[in-house]
C-alpha cells in the first residue's frame, strides 16, 4: 500500500491528530518529551503524508525514502506518523515507554518497523543519513533521505563534523530539517549556546540553506519541494517552530520539554487542539479518557 | 630467523581480495589510509572508499548508516581513536541496534611506540568489549589477520578487530582455520597454561620455551577472540593444567586477563597470573623498549608461570 498524498489543508489535519496522539502518548505514559515533538508535528505530517515514497506495508523496501529523527527524544511525534500511516496499529501508541513495548523511550530501529535508525544521543543522525545517502548513490538508486535535526543537537560537535562530509560528497539526496524551536534543556538557546547566524553558517559549510515557517504547511512543501531540485549540494530547511506549538500553556513553556503533561493537562491539551478545528481523519480513543 | 610481518599490512591485503568478491564491502577512513592499509582498496574501488577526514565519529556514524543499507563497512583508524574517540558512536548508532558495522584500530597497545601515550591504545579490548553485540578479535600475526578479516565480513554484526603497527612474527605458515570465539592450542602442555593474544602469542610460545628448560610444561593457547571467549577452552585448560597465566597487550582491567578470569572463577578456579600493562600510561619509546619497560616479555610470562607453579 504506497501512501495517498493528501492536500495542504489535509495536512494540517493531520498534523493536528499527531499532536493529539503526543499529548495522549506522553499524558498516558507519564513521562516523554511533548515539547520537542510538538514543534515538529508540522513537518512530519508533510513528510509521512506528502514527501515520502514509502510503504507501511514494506517497510524493509529498498527504493523507500529514508527518515532519520536525528532529535531521538521526539520519538512520541515519529511513532504518532509511523502508526498513522499504518506501520502498525494505533493503540500500540499507549504503550510508549512501557516494559515490553517496543516504543522504547527514544526510537531503536530493531523495535518497530518504520524506525530507521536508533538514535536519542543527540549529534549522530546527520552522519547516518550521510552513510544512507551514499549507499544510494553507490546502488544507484533514487531514494531521499530526510533528517530532522534539533536545535539545541547544533551544539554538538559531530553535527558540523557531518555537515562537511554532505557537500564534500555533494549529497543532493539529502535534506535536513533543522526544528528551531529556540529552546533547549537549560533554557533559550542564545543564552546556553550561540546558535546565529545559522543560516550562514550551513550555507559557510556548502549546504543550500533555507528558512521557512515551520507552522505554515504552504511553506514546508514548497521548501521540501525546492530542495528535490537543488543539485551538487545537500540542502536544510531551517523550520521555524514554537516548542509546545499547538497547547496554549505547553508553548515555550520548557516545563514540557521533557515532562509529560498530567491529566488535567492533559484533556486541556487535547481540547485546544481539537477545538481549532475537528480533526476529521483522527479516530484516536485514548484509554478512557477521551 | 623468524619471519615478519605486520598486521595491519595483512588487512590491507585482505580488504582488497574481499572487495573484489563482493561489491557490498565499502572502506572507511579517517585520514589515515597510508597507515591503515586500506589505501590498497580505495586504489582500486575509489567508489567504495570513503575518506571522511579527521572525524572519527562521523565516520563511525556514516559506517552505520552505509550498513543499514546492506553495505558491509570497513572503518579503520588508530585503535585509540577508533575506540576512545568516537565510543558513543560505537555505542549509538552500531553496537545497540547491532549493525553490521566493522571496526577495525590498527595500532593498537604501546608498540605505537615513539608516539607516545596519546596513541597509545591501551583500553580498547576493555573499551570494545564493554559493548553488547559487539566481537572482539585480536590477531596473533598476518596469516591470521587476514583469516579474521574474512570471517569479520563473513559475520553479521558490529565487529571490532584490533592490529598492531610493527611487523610481528610469523606464527601460522598456513591457514589457522579461524574460526571466531575458538582459541587456537599452539603448544601442547600438562604443567601450565598461557594465553595471550596479539603480538604477545610469540612472546607466550618463547615464555614455553623458557619453562620447559626448567621441566614445566606449558600450553599455549592463541586467544584471539577476546568477545565471544572460547569458554569451553578456558575451562579446559584450568582443568587440566590447574594454572592459568594470561598476557595482552592491553591495560589489565576489562582485557583477555579480565576475561578469562570471570570465565576461570564462575567454573573452576584455579590461581592465575596476569601480564598486561598495570593502570598507567606508559611513555615514548622503541616499541622493544617499552615493552620490556612495562614487563610484556616472554621473562615476565615465565617467571609469573614459575611463581603460578611454587603455589601448586
Amino acid at each position: 500500500m504506497k501512501q495517498k498524498r493528501l492536500s495542504a489543508s489535509e495536512l494540517q489535519g493531520k498534523a493536528r491528530c499527531l499532536r493529539c496522539h503526543i499529548i495522549g502518548m506522553t499524558g498516558t505514559a507519564g513521562s516523554g518529551h511533548p515539547g520537542g515533538s510538538l514543534s515538529a508535528a508540522d513537518i512530519l505530517a508533510a513528510l509521512y503524508f506528502r514527501v515520502l515514497h514509502h510503504d507501511p506495508d514494506n517497510p524493509r523496501w529498498d527504493d523507500r525514502d529514508r527518515f532519520v529523527l536525528s532529535k531521538g527524544h521526539a520519538a512520541p511525534l515519529l511513532y504518532a506518523a509511523l502508526a498513522e500511516s499504518g506501520y502498525f496499529p494505533l493503540e500500540l501508541l499507549y504503550t510508549l515507554r512501557k516494559l515490553d513495548s517496543p516504543l522504547q523511550g527514544h526510537p531503536h530501529m530493531t523495535e518497530l518497523p518504520g524506525v530507521e535508525a536508533s538514535t536519542g544521543s543527540l549529534g549522530q543522525g546527520l552522519s547516518i543519513a550521510n552513510g544512507m545517502a551514499l549507499a544510494g548513490r553507490l546502488d544507484g538508486r533514487t531514494y531521499r533521505v530526510y533528517v530532522l535535526l534539533g536545535d539545541g543537537e547544533m551544539d554538538e560537535g559531530q553535527v558540523w563534523e557531518a555537515a562537511m562530509a554532505a557537500s564534500h560528497y555533494e549529497l543532493d539526496s539529502l535534506t535536513a530539517i533543522l526544528d528551531r524551536n529556540r529552546q533547549q534543556i537549560d533554557g533559550w538557546t542564545t543564552d546556553v549556546m550561540t546558535l546565529e547566524p545559522l543560516a550562514d553558517k550551513w550555507r559557510a559549510f556548502g549546504w543550500h540553506a533555507l528558512e521557512i515557517n515551520g507552522h505554515d504547511m504552504e511553506a514546508i512543501l514548497k521548501a521540501l519541494s525546492q530542495a528535490q531540485q537543488v543539485t551538487g549540494q545537500p540542502t536544510i530547511v531551517i523550520a521555524h517552530t514554537i516548542k509546545g506549538r499547538g497547547v496554549s500553556f505547553m508553548e515555550c513553556n520548557l516545563q514540557f520539554h521533557g515532562n509529560a503533561p498530567d491529566l488535567e493537562e492533559m484533556e486541556q491539551g487535547l481540547g485546544e487542539i481539537r477545538t481549532e478545528e475537528k480533526c476529521k481523519s483522527c479516530k484516536v480513543q485514548y484509554p478512557g479518557r477521551c | 630467523m623468524t619471519q615478519l610481518l605486520s598486521t595491519r599490512e595483512a588487512y590491507g591485503r585482505a580488504l582488497l581480495e574481499l572487495g573484489r568478491t563482493n561489491k557490498d564491502i565499502v572502506a572507511l577512513d579517517a585520514d589515515l589510509s597510508g597507515s591503515t592499509k586500506t589505501g590498497l582498496f580505495a586504489a582500486e574501488f575509489p567508489e567504495r572508499h570513503f575518506e571522511m577526514g579527521i572525524a572519527e565519529a562521523s565516520m563511525i556514524g556514516t559506517a552505520a548508516g552505509l550498513a543499514s543499507c546492506g553495505k558491509i563497512p570497513f572503518a579503520s583508524t588508530f585503535a585509540v581513536f577508533a575506540t576512545c574517540r568516537s565510543f558513543d558512536q560505537l555505542r549509538m548508532s552500531v553496537a545497540y541496534p547491532n549493525l553490521n558495522v566493522k571496526v577495525v584500530g590498527t595500532h593498537g597497545g604501546i608498540t605505537v611506540g615513539e608516539d607516545g601515550a596519546s596513541h597509545h591504545a591501551i583500553e580498547d579490548i576493555a573499551l570494545a568489549c564493554a559493548l553488547p553485540n559487539f566481537t572482539v578479535i585480536v590477531p596473533a600475526d598476518a596469516r591470521e589477520a587476514e583469516e579474521v578479516v574474512r570471517a569479520a565480513a563473513e559475520r553479521v554484526g558490529p565487529v571490532y578487530i584490533r592490529l598492531t603497527r610493527p611487523a610481528v612474527p610469523v606464527l601460522y605458515e598456513d591457514s589457522c582455520n579461524f574460526t571466531i570465539g575458538k582459541a587456537i592450542t599452539l603448544r601442547m602442555g600438562d604443567d601450565i597454561t598461557i594465553m595471550a593474544n596479539g603480538l604477545m602469542v610469540s612472546r607466550a610460545l618463547e615464555a614455553a620455551t623458557l619453562l620447559e628448560q626448567d621441566g614445566i610444561s606449558t600450553k599455549v593457547l592463541d586467544m584471539h577472540t577476546v568477545k565471544p571467549l572460547d569458554e569451553e577452552a578456558v575451562k579446559e585448560a584450568a582443568q587440566e593444567t590447574g594454572a592459568i597465566v594470561t598476557a595482552e597487550e592491553h591495560l589489565l582491567h576489562g582485557g583477555l586477563g579480565s576475561a578469562v578470569s570471570r570465565v576461570v572463577l564462575e567454573n573452576c578456579p584455579v590461581p592465575m597470573r596476569f601480564i598486561a600493562i598495570r593502570d598507567q600510561y606508559a611513555r615514548s619509546g622503541k616499541p622493544d623498549e617499552l615493552l620490556e619497560t612495562y614487563g610484556l616479555t616472554a621473562a615476565s610470562i615465565a617467571a609469573a608461570a614459575r611463581e603460578l607453579m611454587s603455589l601448586k
